[in-house]
Parts: C-alpha cells; structure tokens; sequence
C-alpha cells in the first residue's frame, strides 16, 4: 500500500504553455480594480477538466482505482468509476497516477516571510504588546510573495497563514488561503480561522518565566473579554473597570470564549498539554492543541478531549520542554484515537509536508490517516470541509495528479488544479534553473 | 519548528566549507585514494595534543547476503555479498563464500550501503537539548577565533550522536560556527558511546580549519568590524599574513636545528592559520553566494591554502565550472532556501547541477534532525535532478552522502565506500534508502554491530536520556 508506481513526470512543454496562458488569462487578466469581487469559489476555469482512469484518494470514502474526477467551472462535479465526461472537456490520463486532493498545510507563514532574516519582509507576528489577539495576519500577505508558487507547484494547494508568537503568549489570528490567487481578498478563503495562543516554556517567558503566571495572564484576558462582551456600553461609557488588554484584543477574543472561534494553543511536555485541556473545560474554549511533542504520553487524555491535535512528525530531538520527543509520537496519538493535523511548520519549505506524511506513515500511521491528516481533518477543524479537503462533487476544483504515491521523496508532481485552473509551474526557482543550466550559453559572463 | 530558520540564519548556519586541495577533478563516484592533508601526520610541524583513543568495539566476522548493495563508487549490485572482517570490508560481490562460523546475514528485499557521512555538524557542539548551558559551538568573541577547537566544546553525551547512528551515519565532521571569519578548527568523530570525546575522534581524520564568508561574521561583529563584504576579505588576509609570518619563523628554526634554547613562542591562533598554511589542514568554508566562492579561491590561491569544501554552496550550481576545476568540495541542502538574502537563490537541482558538472557533490545536514535521514535529502536531490533531465542514478546519488562527504573531509581513503580493505562501516537498509518508508535496520562501525533496530540500545542516546524515556519507545 505504502509504495505506489513511480512513472515519468510533469506535462508536456505545450501543455504547460497553454496551462500558463489559461492561468495568466485567469489570475492576472482583470485589470486592477474592474471591480468584480471574486470569490476563490467564484473563480474558476471555464474549461471542463476530466482526470481519468486515476488511482482516485477521494480522502471522503474508499480509494477509486481507475477512477475519474470531472471539474466544472471550478467545481467538482462528479467522481467515481463510470462518470459521465463533460463534452469538450480536456482529458488528463492518469493511468498508473495518484489523484489526491490538494494538500493544506495548517501552520504556515506563506506570504509574510520572505526573507526571514529581513525585518521588513516578516510580518507574521506582533511586536506590540497592545495589539495581540486583534493582530490578524490576513492583512500582511503578500500574494505575489515567491514562497507560494514554490510551494504549489508541490501539490499543496491552501494553507493556513498562521501568526507567530511576538510580543505576548497570545498572537493573534490566521487566515486561511488558496495559493492559486494572485490578490488578497479573493486569495483568502476564511478568516479569521483560529485565535493562537503559546504556553509552556515560551509562553512562561512573556509572563515572568513561571508557567502559573502565564496561565494567569491568560485566564485574566479570557476574564476580560467576557466582561467585555456583557458590558461593551459601559466599557465604552468609561463605567467599566479596567482590562488586562486593549479594546481591539479584547474584541478579538469574543468569540473565542464563546467557543465560535478556536484557540489553538501550542504546548508540548505532557503536563502543559493537560493544563490546556483543563483550561478548555475551564474557560469553554473550542481548544485545538499544537506542537504537542509529548501528546503520546498523554494521549487517551487527549481524545478523551476530542481535542484535535495538530504537529509534525518529523521531530525526535529532545529539548527540555519535549523531553519525550519520538518519531513514534504521531502514530501513538492515533492508535489512542486523537484526531491528527500534519503540518509543517514552515515557510519556505512548507512543501515538505509531504514528507511529515510519509515520515508519519513509515513510524506507524496509517497512510489514509495521513492524507486525511493533511486534507479533510483540518478541513473540518477549520470549517472550510464543506469546499475543501476532498474529492468530492460541489467541492472547489483542488486536484493534484501524483507520479505515484504523494508521500515518497522520488514521487513527482503531474498537475496541479486550483479551483479547476491547472497552475503555472514557474516559479523563481525555475526561472534561476533555466538561466544557469548551461553556463555556456551565455559568453558575457565571468 | 518556526524557529529553525531564525535560529539557524543566526547562529548554527556557520558551517565550514573546505576543499581537500589533493581531490583534483572531484568525480563523484571515484574514491581519491591517498591520505589527504596533513592529518596531524608525524612530519607536521604541530602534532596533535588531543589523539584519538577510539578503539573499535567487538564485531563478527559477518556476511550480508542476498541485498540491493549501493558502493558509494557509482555501481549497484544486485543480489549482492559484503564481508566484514575484522573491522574491514574483506569483500564484496556476487558470490561470496561464507567463511566458517561468520554471522550469516539474509538481507533479501533489503539494501547495503556504506554508513552516511555527514560533512557538516554541530552535533555535540550544539547538542540537545538546546539550551544556553551547551551551546558551545560559536566563540563569537572575535572575529578571528582560530585558536578554539570544536573538539573541547564536544559534550560526548549528545543524544543526537545516537539518533544520528540510528538513521546510518558511521562519521560526522563537527565544525565551530560561522559567526566568525576564522571559527577555529573542526574534528571528525564516530557518532558512538563514549566518555570522552577523544574516544569518538575518528584515527587518521585531519582537523579542519572553518572558515566563514557573508552575512554571519558581518552582522555579528558590525559593530567593531568587520561589517561589509570587504572587511570580511581583509580579515582573513591579514589573519593569513601573519601566519606565514609565523610559519616561517617556525620553519626556519627547525632548518636552523631546531635548538629547544631557541623555540618561537607558540601561539594557538596562529598555529591553527600555519597549520593550514602548511598543508596539515583545509579551510572548510561556509559560503552561500557564488562570488564568495570564487573571491574565497583566491584568497586560498593567495596564500596558498587548500578549502577542501564550500559549506552550504546554495550558488554552487552557478560555480559548478569553478566547483569542479579547483576540485572544492560543495556541500549542500537539496531544499533549504530564503532564510537570508544570501539564501534566497536556493533551487533543488543545485546538487545534480554540481554533480553533473564533475566537481564533489555532497549533501550535508548543519541539523540534529536531517542528520538521521540524509538518505532522504539524496532523494530530494535525486528527484530534482531526474525532474530536470540531468541523468543520475542512485548508485551515483549515493556518494552524496558517502564518498563524496568523505573525500571532503578527507578520510575518503579510509571509509565512504564499500571497497575491500576500507573500514566496514555498512549500513543495512529495511529497503530502496531513497524510499521516505526505510529505515537503516542495522548500522556497522568498524565491523562491529552498533545499532540494531530490532534491539535498540538505551545506552546511544547518552546518559542525558536515561531514565527520561519508557525503554519500549524507540526514538
């Protein structure tokens, strides 16, 4: 089951050529301010797309072998066995192939760190200490950053801009994204997903180096945002005490203690995993638990919860905090029946989490697991299931054609389709590889 | 995770790059044979006052049969036989006899490789866990801190050596930082149990001195200098001029009759630069852009210097003409990019670029985590290099993380290849070790079984982990 055929590779050059022009006609054709407001649904291709004759990881039920999916306008419209092919639609044959959905990273910083070493081009957290929960990364992406297309020509077709910890142990909330986009507000498919918190060693650090303390601070801004809620007009009239935050945090934080908005809160050591989940009960949050390095020693505590965990698998590096890192920790946490997000934690190499899937698979997780674990679960858990995470029909057109199995480093990406739209695969990358794949060609340089 | 970038752009990156001066024309898949550098040999003007004291632990005489067996020269044989013998590979083919009462080793399905080599490491420098009270890998007090060697900030109970044994590594290269133009010098070990470092420190490797171009040394010392480009090149010449100066005192003292009355008064930090000078050692350059590199060969041809690597070469595909005449080892990442500026031309067929153009292709990990799976990070490189039509097999991929890595620490002549007579350094794999699904299942050093992943051994992980962990969980 693991190891799938590997066959050759990547479309054909015309067939990229003309992906390229469909793509540009789509992504970069309206002019600027046209004033047509498109949704990511809305924005699709007007070609019919028919992947045929596919190994088919709907990720929804059992895995079609030489099955079809049929895109429409942007939309998946049929999927299974014998389906119907729209006439006229392009015929991709994905005999010997892996069709998958596109893969969704939970955690990532695309499009707000470009240079991490350059101030001015990270803008994934918050330095004020003023502005924490408010702090709303949607609103520093930048669509044209040159992470995202290296990240989709890898078949991850949306992520979770995530903030970082910055000035406080709350940082903020994310923003879900498609990465087929090429502007900000169609780019973005929800937001805000999650409100994010840190305990543990770095969020004992904002707050006096004690962990009491940080669970302290965060109990007071939970305190005083429901205080908030049930007395905004006295708070705005002056007649209210004070807070331990500012108005535009404390607003952020509504809904999070009304449970509408997640709190995902990143813990690792077996002990601050089960302060978070004491705190869900506590404070009524809807909790999603993050890093999680030790949740294998914890991990009936956890799905007793039905807190959903989100981590990675590669990391058996032991620190103070995670003592009882182990590659094992993933599938110790589903054999106990936690529910899994796989991320990768990352930026530049956020296509990497393949790899975090199949390193998750080789240490024991079920490989269905994994694929979910980075398609539909976190669909689900960031209430996006009902467009993304599957192949099925009314779904937004996220299809990825696999050489063989997504998860083996050797495998090679065939297609890729985003809201129905194969992507262009040019990315900065390509365009230094195709300058200096012969040093020869051109003679001025020295 | 999010930190790894950060962290690693500020502190760890400042891997070495060294190119063994003698490897001319580095081929891949070809053993240079010879000893390299100087090695601390006994014409060196200054021995080595720290000798190893490893000794190799008990081994069998074993044959593996019947395996998919990869060199690390370029060939696979199918089917194949390797033979370890005291302590050395004593053959290696399609039919090989059992010797009499040899442990019999039925490797059908699986794979045999030599043990991965990783040519840049900051394990036990920087080990885990992390914290301040081990981070000893940079001695960022001075912009020139030749004197300092990464072996006395070695904590031998660094859980990462064993975690890095488990994923097939048989020989590390463990360098200072880059935080400095000259870090000091750096010392291969076997990822072994030990109480002393000396107890790891790999017989015949030469130290090498790291060096460190760009961005590092610049910002960590932008305040007294050197903070550009150009202060970092009049650093390094005006630390190499003194040098010669104090090589030659040295020399000509011992052409004089070396009369004890009459020693130059040593200094470390000199010795370390003429010692290099001298051809004992070879610088191991950390350098990501391509006009470094080339600025750093000239710095070497200046002074007459041999770099045996450049360390994290992210431009070396746009230097592979240069890479492959000077015969300067590249190591690199097969996908770490846009950390920093001087990262941001980062593109994963870098390594097939590097390895088609002739010059020494080696996959490095500069990371506690990517060491235990540089078989992976080949076949990243391995698939970017069939996605771009730049023909390699995986034999030949292979040597990135075997012989080549070898040859540019130079003990190429010792291990890095299954070839009779080398150090049975083997690694059994459970499958293709390109395969994200394999794991090394048993790893040799010297002949002598170190890890068996049907039998995991606390006893790897250092004593910082005993008592921490369930004994039933296998990190």
């Amino acid at each position: 089951m693991k190891r799938l055929s590997v066959g050759p590779m990547k479309p054909t050059t015309r067939e990229v050529r003309v992906l390229v022009a469909t793509v540009l006609l789509w992504a970069g054709g309206l002019p600027p301010g046209a004033g047509v407001k498109l949704g990511p649904a809305q924005a699709g291709a007007q070609e019919a797309v028919a992947i045929v004759n596919g190994e088919v990881h709907t990720v929804a039920g059992p895995v079609i072998p030489g099955g079809t999916v049929v895109m429409e306008r942007g939309v998946i419209t049929a999927v299974g066995r014998d389906v119907a092919i729209p006439e006229g639609a392009r015929i991709i044959d994905a005999t010997g192939k892996v069709v998958t959905p596109g893969l969704l990273d939970s955690n990532t910083h695309l499009g707000v760190v470009e240079i991490s070493a350059y101030q001015g081009t990270s803008d994934g957290a918050s330095a004020n200490d003023r502005m924490t929960a408010a702090f709303n990364v949607a609103e520093g992406i930048n669509p044209n950053s040159t992470l995202i297309p290296v990240t989709r020509v890898e078949g991850i077709t949306c992520a979770v801009v995530a903030p970082a910890p910055g000035a406080s142990l709350i940082a903020g909330t994310s923003a879900l994204i498609t990465l087929g986009g090429s502007r900000l507000p169609e780019m973005v498919v929800k937001t805000p997903v999650a409100m994010y918190a840190v305990l543990g060693e770095r969020g004992a650090g904002y707050q006096g180096g004690a962990r009491p303390l940080a669970l302290l601070r965060l109990r007071e801004a939970f305190q005083d945002a429901r205080d908030y809620a049930d007395n905004r007009t006295a708070f705005l009239a002056g007649a209210r005490r004070a807070y331990s935050l500012s108005r535009l945090d404390l607003e952020a934080l509504v809904p999070v203690i009304r449970g509408e908005l997640p709190l995902v809160l990143q813990v690792h050591r077996a002990s601050d995993i089960l302060t978070a989940l004491r705190l869900k009960e506590e404070l009524g949050l809807t909790l999603v638990l993050s890093g999680v390095g030790e949740g294998w020693m914890v991990a009936p505590e956890i799905a007793a919860a039905g807190v959903p965990v989100m981590t990675n698998a590669i990391s058996n590096i032991p620190s103070m905090e995670v003592l009882g890192a182990s590659f094992e920790n993933v599938a110790r946490m589903h054999e106990a029946g936690v529910t899994l997000i796989l991320s990768s934690f990352d930026g530049h190499n956020v296509r990497n989490l393949k790899q975090e899937a199949g390193f998750a698979v080789s240490y024991g997780l079920p490989h269905d697991e994994a694929l979910r674990a980075v398609t539909l679960t976190p669909a689900r858990v960031w209430g996006v299931a009902h467009r993304k995470g599957s192949l099925e029909a009314g779904k937004v057109g996220d299809v990825v054609v696999w050489s063989g199995d997504p998860f083996e480093v050797l495998t090679s990406v065939e297609h890729v389709f985003i809201h129905g739209v194969e992507i262009s695969y040019e990315t900065r990358q390509k365009a230094l590889l195709d300058k200096y794949r012969s040093l020869e060609s051109r003679p001025p340089w020295r | 995770m999010r930190l790894r970038h950060s962290l690693l752009g500020l502190i760890v990156l400042a891997v070495t790059g060294c190119a063994t001066a003698q490897a001319q024309g580095p081929v891949p898949a070809t053993p240079t044979g010879g000893p390299q550098a100087g090695a601390a040999g006994a014409q060196s003007l200054f021995p080595d006052p720290f000798p190893s004291t490893y000794k190799p632990f008990p081994s069998r005489t074993t044959i593996i049969r019947n395996a998919t067996v990869l060199t690390g020269t370029g060939q696979e044989i199918r089917g194949g036989s390797v033979l370890l013998r005291d302590g050395k590979i004593a053959g290696i083919g399609l039919d090989l006899p059992v010797p009499e009462g040899a442990v019999e080793l039925d490797a059908a399905g699986k794979w045999v490789t030599p043990g991965v080599i990783d040519a840049h490491s900051h394990l036990g420098v920087f080990p885990s866990p992390g914290i301040p009270a081990v981070a000893d890998g940079n001695e960022a007090t001075d912009p020139n801190t030749a004197e300092v060697w990464a072996e006395h900030s070695i904590w031998p109970q660094d859980p990462g050596f064993g975690l890095a044994l488990a994923g097939g590594v048989t020989a590390l290269h463990t360098l200072p930082g880059s935080a400095n133009l000259i870090g000091g010098r750096s010392v291969t070990v076997k990822p072994v149990p030990s109480r002393t470092y000396q107890g790891m420190k790999f017989p015949g490797a030469p130290h090498g001195l790291k060096m460190a171009c760009g961005e590092n040394p610049k910002r960590v010392y932008a305040a007294r200098g050197p903070s550009t480009r150009m202060g970092n090149v009049a650093g390094w010449r005006s630390a190499f001029i003194q040098a010669q100066d104090y090589l030659d005192r040295w020399k000509q003292w011992e052409a004089e009759g070396a009369d004890p009355e009459k020693k130059p008064t040593r200094d470390l930090e000199l010795e370390s630069l003429a010692a290099t000078l001298n051809g004992d050692m070879d610088a191991h350059w950390h350098c990501y852009r391509a006009d470094e590199m080339v600025t750093a060969l000239e710095v070497a041809r200046e002074f007459g210097f041999r770099i045996a690597t450049f360390e994290h070469a992210v431009e070396g595909y746009k230097i592979r003409d240069y890479l492959a005449e000077s015969g300067v080892c590249a190591l690199m990442w097969p996908d770490w990019w846009g950390f920093k500026l001087e990262a941001f031309d980062g593109i994963k067929e870098n390594v097939a670029l590097v390895h088609q153009a002739g010059a020494c292709a080696v996959i490095h990990s500069d990371d506690a985590q990517i060491i235990q799976f540089l078989n992976l990070e080949a076949a990243k490189a391995l698939r970017a290099a069939n996605e771009a039509g730049i023909p390699v097999t995986k034999a030949e991929a292979m040597a990135w993380i075997t012989l080549n890595p070898a040859r540019a620490i130079g003990i190429d002549h010792l291990t890095g290849s299954l070839e009779e007579g080398k150090n049975a350094d083997v690694v059994v794999w459970s499958g293709d070790p390109f395969s994200v699904y394999t794991k090394a299942e048993k790893v040799f050093v010297d002949g002598a079984l170190l890890f068996d992943r049907s039998e995991p051994d606390p006893y790897l992980y250092g004593d910082f982990m005993l008592g921490i962990l369930p004994r039933e969980v296998i990190r």
